[in-house]
């Protein structure tokens, strides 16, 4: 390869675009490293605090779109505490100073500002694409700069944010000339649309493909925006409460006669139980199907669709659809790759909605299903060798029984061997949540067999410090490993410093670290950033000697290149 | 000692012979470490409220289960419409100015704004005035206001209760000179 000139090799690099591959590419020797780094177009950094905006564009001064990840993922679960970081003002600011034609942009759990979005969209004259996934700190007002300021945008995309809705008109910012619209989602805005503004830009959109509509257009409004954009692949309504048989309704199944590329389908935010009957000419196309806010409809209606969905690759559905409506997927969707199943009670003790029956069902339905998330209340060792024996092709395995330490409610075993089935014979999984009553066995298992897993979540299990060891001992892929409420402490965090070093981060809250192995760990292992999260104001951290015996809350330790953050707020202790 | 292992052994218990103690001993190995931490003062908040009867209801582990808000929300909205007992948790603060601690109520357990401010003023002992929808609450040196989802200071009352049950993060009930502001006719 060195005799070809650098055009050449770059020309062969860009058909390269994994960028797990780029960097393997980028390690063979030093020309090859020069000529991908000018070369790379897109870069991910999927922890923002492990190294700096200038350190990026130092590496990459071509690179057109960025991936940020903020915030732990727990903290979709409101265990971060507001406050803590992710702030993506200082990364938009370096790059609005540098030269980098930013054409895109993805955040996830990251804080974003008003003044971060204006700064944005007057810095990049080719902007094209903002995707904001679980992130907040901003309002319309931020969206109307991105509106106003983007000639070219082709994608606003806002999934499950916190966005302050000031009501305002930022639909009608965008100009008259605009007229490159792709993506457009705001379902998560809380407050009322421009109807008017929206139905404009709509059907000045020839090249709409994906349309995700909030709680506040109402269902005639959806009748006239999709009687003027057939051509939507992506739809997610908003509302839908009229009777069956209003004018809005009767408009809305003219204009879904139409919709032959409609594939995906979501929203249902507020929605009438007999609503999803209208589209049911069209489900025999869908392969994507997202009801998962949909909880008004009730579990029979759910499934007269289904039956319609032949073609069907991911569902995401509430568990009320129960374990019959599980088998009528079964027996339906024999394309399906993704399931997750969401549940309407949280306490538990409730109605058994889904239960080990219905994830049975799907594994021995579906053979091409290699992702699942399974919210129930029950579960039992035998259900999960079955599940095994059926599906040793799943890369995505996340089980949450709803109750903490809830045994195998037949046997009352552990379940410490149904999920040693799962990794036995999953020998490509990547992801896994564990859940019910374990113990360290199953730990043993994960640690022999899960080869391949790069994410694990654990709740309330193990017994003892040798469970995290035989994780950190086996699981060589292991990125990302967070644990609560489980009684893993200092022997276990300090067994082999050097394993943080291959991996993004460790999240450990309610367990039994010490202050003083914390600290203890963070002299050892300097690139590591071993942040204490304490929100707790009585329980000062102190320097008085008993470090040894006082417990940590709250624990996020990652790699880092660029040593500690300066923007911690007083609560987060960086040792 | 031994007369307590022989009544346990033979206590009276619902489920099948032989099972139980299994569980049982796993269930208490794994109680004794920190597993129910974060626990909230629902449980007990219940108990000692004399307003709003709230069936008794288990306590709540912050960020348990895994379940974003806005999914919680969505399901939380919908067991209050079609509940009539309530009691399914909708806590918040309610701080009183002047007053040494907040306390916390159970929004789903009322099913009005005339309830939940009777069972304020009770909690309390304060008085609420009338409530009028261009004035505010008039007659009263105490207004009642919340914190919507935006962090803005609301008058309570204003909004349907759903829409309220809703968006309300926090009560304040807010008295004196500050409350002149906030739409109070006096």
């Amino acid at each position: 390869m060195n005799y070809f000139p650098d055009e050449v090799i770059e020309h062969v690099f860009d058909f390269v675009t994994s960028h797990k591959d780029r960097n393997s590419i980028s390690l063979v020797c030093k020309s090859w490293f020069k000529i991908e780094r000018y070369s790379r177009q897109n870069v991910f950094i999927g922890n923002c605090y492990s190294i700096s905006p200038e350190r990026l564009l130092r590496r990459f001064p071509c690179f057109k779109s960025l991936t940020l990840k903020g915030k732990p993922h727990f903290a979709d679960f409101n265990l971060v505490p507001h406050g803590w970081g992710g702030f993506v003002q200082p990364w938009i600011e370096a790059l609005a100073r540098s030269r980098v034609g930013l054409e895109e942009l993805r955040l996830k759990r990251m804080v974003v500002t008003d003044e971060g979005l204006e700064l944005l969209s007057r810095s990049f004259v080719n902007f094209k694409s903002l995707v904001l996934v679980s992130c907040e700190g901003f309002s319309t007002d931020g969206l109307a700069s991105i509106a106003s300021n983007c000639r070219h945008l082709r994608d606003l995309d806002l999934q499950e944010n916190e966005i302050d809705d000031h009501r305002g008109q930022w639909l009608s910012c965008f100009p008259e000339t605009y007229t490159s619209l792709v993506t457009l989602n705001f379902a998560c805005l809380e407050g009322e649309t421009n109807l008017v503004a929206l139905e404009r830009l709509v059907a000045r959109s020839p090249n709409l493909r994906s349309l995700k509509l909030n709680r506040a257009v109402p269902l005639d409004a959806l009748a006239r925006l999709m009687a003027c954009a057939p051509q939507i692949v992506d739809l997610g309504v908003g509302s839908y409460e009229d009777e069956q048989d209003s004018e809005s309704c009767l408009k809305l199944q003219a204009a879904i006669r139409k919709y032959t590329s409609l594939r995906s389908l979501s929203g249902f935010l507020e929605a009438a139980p007999h609503c999803l009957s209208a589209f049911h000419p069209v489900c025999h196309n869908l392969t994507s199907l997202n009801l998962s806010y949909a909880a008004e409809i009730h579990g029979s209606h759910l499934i007269k669709l289904i039956e319609h969905c032949k073609k069907l690759q991911r569902l995401w559905i509430l568990d009320s659809i129960g374990d019959k409506g599980l088998e009528v997927v079964a027996s339906t969707c024999k394309e399906l790759q993704e399931l997750r199943v969401f549940p309407t009670d949280l306490h538990g003790g409730g109605n058994t909605a889904v239960t080990e029956d219905g994830l049975v069902a799907i594994s021995a339905g579906c053979p091409k299903l290699h992702s699942i998330l399974y919210f129930c209340q029950q579960m039992t060792n035998a259900a999960l060798i079955t599940v095994a024996r059926n599906c040793p092709n799943f890369i995505r395995f996340r089980l949450c029984i709803l109750e903490p330490h809830k045994p195998d409610h037949v046997t009352s075993q552990p379940l410490d061997e149904g999920f040693g089935a799962i990794v036995q014979a999953c020998k490509n999984l990547k992801r896994l949540s564990v859940s019910g009553l374990l113990t360290d066995q199953v730990f043993l298992y994960i640690g022999m067999f899960a080869t391949q897993l790069e994410m694990l979540s654990i709740a309330f299990a193990g017994d003892t410090d040798k469970g995290m060891l035989y994780v950190l001992n086996g699981c060589k892929k292991m990125r990302k490993l967070e644990i609560r409420d489980s009684p893993f402490g200092d022997a276990a965090l300090l067994a082999d410093v050097n394993k943080y070093e291959t991996m993004r981060s460790l999240w450990m809250s309610s367990c039994e670290v010490t202050l003083g192995g914390c600290k203890r760990l963070a002299r050892k292992a300097p690139w590591l950033n071993v942040e204490i999260i304490n929100e707790n104001d009585n329980n000062r951290m102190e320097e008085n000697g008993y470090e040894g015996r006082q417990k940590v809350d709250k624990l996020y330790l990652y790699r880092t290149v660029v040593g500690t953050r300066v923007d911690a707020p007083p609560f987060v202790w960086i040792l | 000692m031994d007369e307590f292992v022989n009544l346990k052994a033979t206590e009276l218990r619902l489920g099948l012979p032989g099972t139980d103690n299994v569980c049982e001993e796993r269930e208490r190995v794994s109680c004794n470490k920190r597993t129910l931490q974060g626990v909230t003062e629902n449980e007990t908040e219940s108990s000692m409220m004399k307003t709003g009867t709230c069936p008794p209801r288990k306590a709540q582990i912050v960020g348990w289960p895994p379940v974003r808000s806005s999914r919680k929300n969505i399901i939380q909205t919908k067991k209050n419409e079609s509940d009539s007992e309530g009691g399914r948790g909708v806590y918040v603060k309610v701080s009183m100015d002047g007053a040494p601690y907040l306390r916390k109520i159970d929004l789903s357990c009322y099913k009005g704004y005339k309830e939940l401010l009777k069972a304020l003023e009770i909690m309390f002992n304060f008085s609420v005035g009338e409530y009028f929808e261009r004035e505010g609450y008039k007659g009263s040196d105490f207004v009642p206001t919340y914190e919507d989802k935006d962090g803005d200071w609301m008058l309570i009352g204003d909004v349907p209760w759903e829409m309220f049950v809703c968006t309300c993060k926090r009560l304040r009930i807010m008295r004196g000179s500050e409350a002149k502001g906030v739409g109070c006719g006096v």
